[in-house]
């Protein structure tokens, strides 16, 4: 796990007069949150193991928007999206990637409306197609057999319809996938969405974090696989919430990977 | 003399279709109070959902139990429109099963709607069943007391008494037909009411074309009054599925609409040729309100989303907020929406076409702010809702408001838009360490 990342920015290649293939969105969970932080890393591995010609916009990159929209300011969203877009449009850039599904359905449905049209893909949308194309190979090995079920993301799943390019990537790893009994279309938010994740929530019984990792512990998983560091974040303090932290991982679909390859 | 009955008949048909036309009318002008959008993209794709989602029933059977039930009553209330449609050609000309000429078509017409009938007892008996005695949770929320409780099994006690009268009808024409008697032909075939047969024993003819006349007459006006309950009543989505389904959202679930009003702003505001200290021009138009505090703020598709909630709480049964005990049900945000609208409608009837400020508004009156915060913007509602409709967007719409106009979110959230603002992330961190990550370990 030593090799040292390779992590161009878009600035370094404009530079060189080079062109990426595709501009890895890290967005602010991604570059801030510590958890987070390894599941951009892990992504990285991966693409430089695979040699995908990528960049980052690094400290050219801004907050898409997101929480403040779900929040109701319309006007601080459009405001960090026209920013983005100029940025984005004066590298001329195509194709996205990125491992947030809330930045993934910003920069996809929200952005093209304000002038900002580009192929967005979320990282397991991406690494399906490089399997596909041979330019990754994943074989199951420490995870071969485990239970491992996974959280549909609101934003990914419900949002756009992306419900099966995760899984295909855990089915990859030989691992037994198992479903919780809210899944795909009916799958249960963690709680954070909808700016949910920057404030306390509103009074009541117990809260959404709490309810889905129960739902989870239903299907005595080994592993609780997430595709959006927020999730991951609320099902990891779930999990600590239930004394689980020892016998559960909250791992990404990237960390599976990158771990099953030993990057 | 001999016409009477049919007069009686055209007079009360009359009544009762022209009393429905002007609450059509009223229903339309309400949800004409909304704001404009333009829903004409896309039609076939429209024609397509409307014809998979309010005919075809497609997510109603989401949930097989409650889905079985409702394609029953669903399928009987249209086929007994063919039977209506005897009775009223009957009532104004003078026959009597006016259809007989079609013989072996009419015995299996007939003898459907009779199995039909019965299938819609079992169901509605069923349906009252999971509301009284099985108690669902879904049924038994805040919201749901009073008036929209005695409302949903009003409607199933209105659907008894309807199939007991068309079968109480059929029974008593069969034993007269038996008997030969005047005027009652010999046609159709009575596989349920035949075996009312017992009840009738005994009845002189003239007591059995007493009863046979009062069921019809009586199952011809409970249509009538039915028609005419609709409008005041979550009944209304028997008719409204159809157009609402139409109209329903086609762009992904995730998708805001990017606020136009918002949009020239921001643009003026970036344009570094703009002059800043310019005053607004003449002649530009008063600035828009942001989001919505009240139901005119909404758009129409949003109103007639309204009209058309059945209160079937499946949206609130999937939203995790609500799921958590929280105060949000999106049921009720589109139950409040229609009272308030409904409250609207009346206001302006009685200030004679004009809308008079009564203090009141959507925002705060019906819906809190505990409750639009509580939303994770999910759309498990959306998803859930058999005849698409579109709570979430609502709360969003008000959600605007109140942090665009009112500067009224929660602390927590004006510091997450703090830093939005000065660091271009919702945390406290320096945008020039956003690369940080790729040096630590
Ligand atoms: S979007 Fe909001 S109202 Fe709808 S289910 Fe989710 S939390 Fe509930
Ligand atoms: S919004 Fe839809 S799901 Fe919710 S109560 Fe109304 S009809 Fe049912």
């Amino acid at each position: 796990m030593s090799n040292e990342l390779k992590v161009p920015t878009m600035a370094e290649l404009f530079a060189a007069g080079q062109q990426p293939e595709v501009l890895f969105w890290v967005g602010c969970a991604g570059s801030f949150d510590d958890r987070a932080k390894k599941i951009t890393k892990a992504f990285v591995k991966i693409l430089n193991k695979a040699n995908v010609s990528f960049a980052v916009l690094g400290t050219e990159e801004s907050c898409t928007g997101d929480p403040a929209k779900r929040a109701g300011n319309e006007f601080l969203f459009q405001m960090q999206a026209v920013t983005n877009i100029e940025v984005m449009n004066a590298y001329g850039i195509k194709k996205v990637v990125t491992a947030c599904p809330h930045c993934f359905n910003t920069l996809k449905n929200e952005y093209p409306g304000l002038g900002g049209e580009y192929e967005v893909v979320h990282h397991t949308q991406f690494l399906k197609q490089l399997l596909a194309e041979g330019r990754i190979s994943m074989e199951g090995g420490q995870f071969k057999g485990k239970r491992i079920t996974f959280h549909d993301p609101c934003y990914l799943g419900r949002a756009n319809g992306v419900y099966e390019a995760p899984r295909e990537l855990i089915r990859k790893l030989d691992a037994e996938l198992v479903e919780m009994k809210n899944c795909k279309k009916k799958g249960l938010c963690c709680g954070a969405g909808g700016a949910q994740m920057f404030k306390e929530p509103e009074k009541g019984d117990k809260d959404v974090n709490i309810e889905r990792t129960e739902q989870a512990l239903e299907t005595q998983p080994e592993i609780i696989a997430a595709g959006c560091p927020f999730c991951n974040t609320m099902m990891t303090d779930g999990v600590k919430n239930k004394e689980k932290e020892s016998a559960i991982a909250v791992l990404d679909i990237a960390e599976l990977i990158a771990t099953a390859e030993d990057l | 003399m001999a016409y009477l009955p049919q007069i009686i008949f055209a007079v009360l048909l009359v009544l009762g279709i022209g009393f429905f036309a002007k609450n059509v009318k009223r229903l339309s002008r309400n949800i004409k109070l909304g704001k404009d959008v333009d829903v004409s993209d896309n039609k076939s794709q429209r024609w397509k959902n409307m014809a998979k989602i309010a005919l075809g029933q497609t997510k109603m059977v989401v949930r097989p139990i409650a889905g079985l039930l409702h394609v029953i009553v669903y399928v009987g209330f249209i086929i007994i429109n063919i039977e209506v449609l005897e009775i009223v050609l009957d009532g104004l000309l003078g026959t009597h099963r006016l259809f007989a000429p079609l013989g072996t078509v009419y015995d299996i017409l007939i003898g459907s709607f009779e199995i039909l009938a019965l299938l819609v007892v079992v169901a509605v008996v069923a349906f009252w069943i999971r509301r009284n005695i099985i108690r669902l949770k879904r049924f038994m929320k805040p919201e749901m007391e009073g008036w929209p409780k005695q409302d949903g099994n009003l409607i199933l006690y209105i659907e008894l008494v309807l199939m007991f009268l068309f079968l109480t009808m059929n029974g008593a024409d069969y034993q007269l037909q038996q008997m030969g008697a005047d005027h009652y032909v010999q046609a159709g075939s009575f596989p349920v009411s035949q075996f009312l047969g017992p009840i009738f024993a005994g009845m002189s003819e003239s007591t059995l074309i007493l009863v046979e006349r009062s069921a019809w007459w009586l199952h011809i006006v409970g249509i009538l009054m039915f028609l005419n309950y609709l409008y005041y009543s979550k009944h209304l989505h028997i008719l409204l599925a159809f157009p609402n389904t139409y109209y329903g959202n086609l762009k992904p679930k995730g998708q805001f609409k990017n606020l136009e009003a918002v949009t020239n702003e921001v643009k003026l505001m970036m344009d570094p040729s703009a002059d800043p200290f310019a005053g607004p021009a003449e002649d530009a138009p008063v600035p828009e309100k942001f989001g919505a505090s009240d139901v005119t703020d909404l758009s129409w598709v949003q109103l007639l989303n309204a009209y058309t909630c059945t209160e079937c709480g499946r949206c609130t049964s999937e939203c995790p907020a609500n799921q958590t005990g929280k105060k949000l049900s999106p049921r009720k945000i589109m139950m409040d929406t229609r009272d308030r609208l409904q409250e609207v409608g009346k206001n302006i009837e009685a200030n004679k076409g004009a809308f008079v400020a009564d203090g009141k508004q959507l925002l705060g009156d019906y819906i809190t702010n505990e409750e639009l915060w509580a939303c994770t913007s999910c759309n498990a509602c959306v998803e859930a809702c058999p005849v698409s409709i579109d709570p979430l967007s609502i709360i969003m719409d008000m959600r605007q408001y109140l942090v665009m106009e009112q500067s009224a979110a929660p602390t927590d959230l004006n510091n997450m838009m703090g830093n939005i603002e000065n660091n271009g992330a919702p945390w406290p961190f320096n945008q020039m360490d956003r690369l940080n990550w790729t040096q630590e370990q």
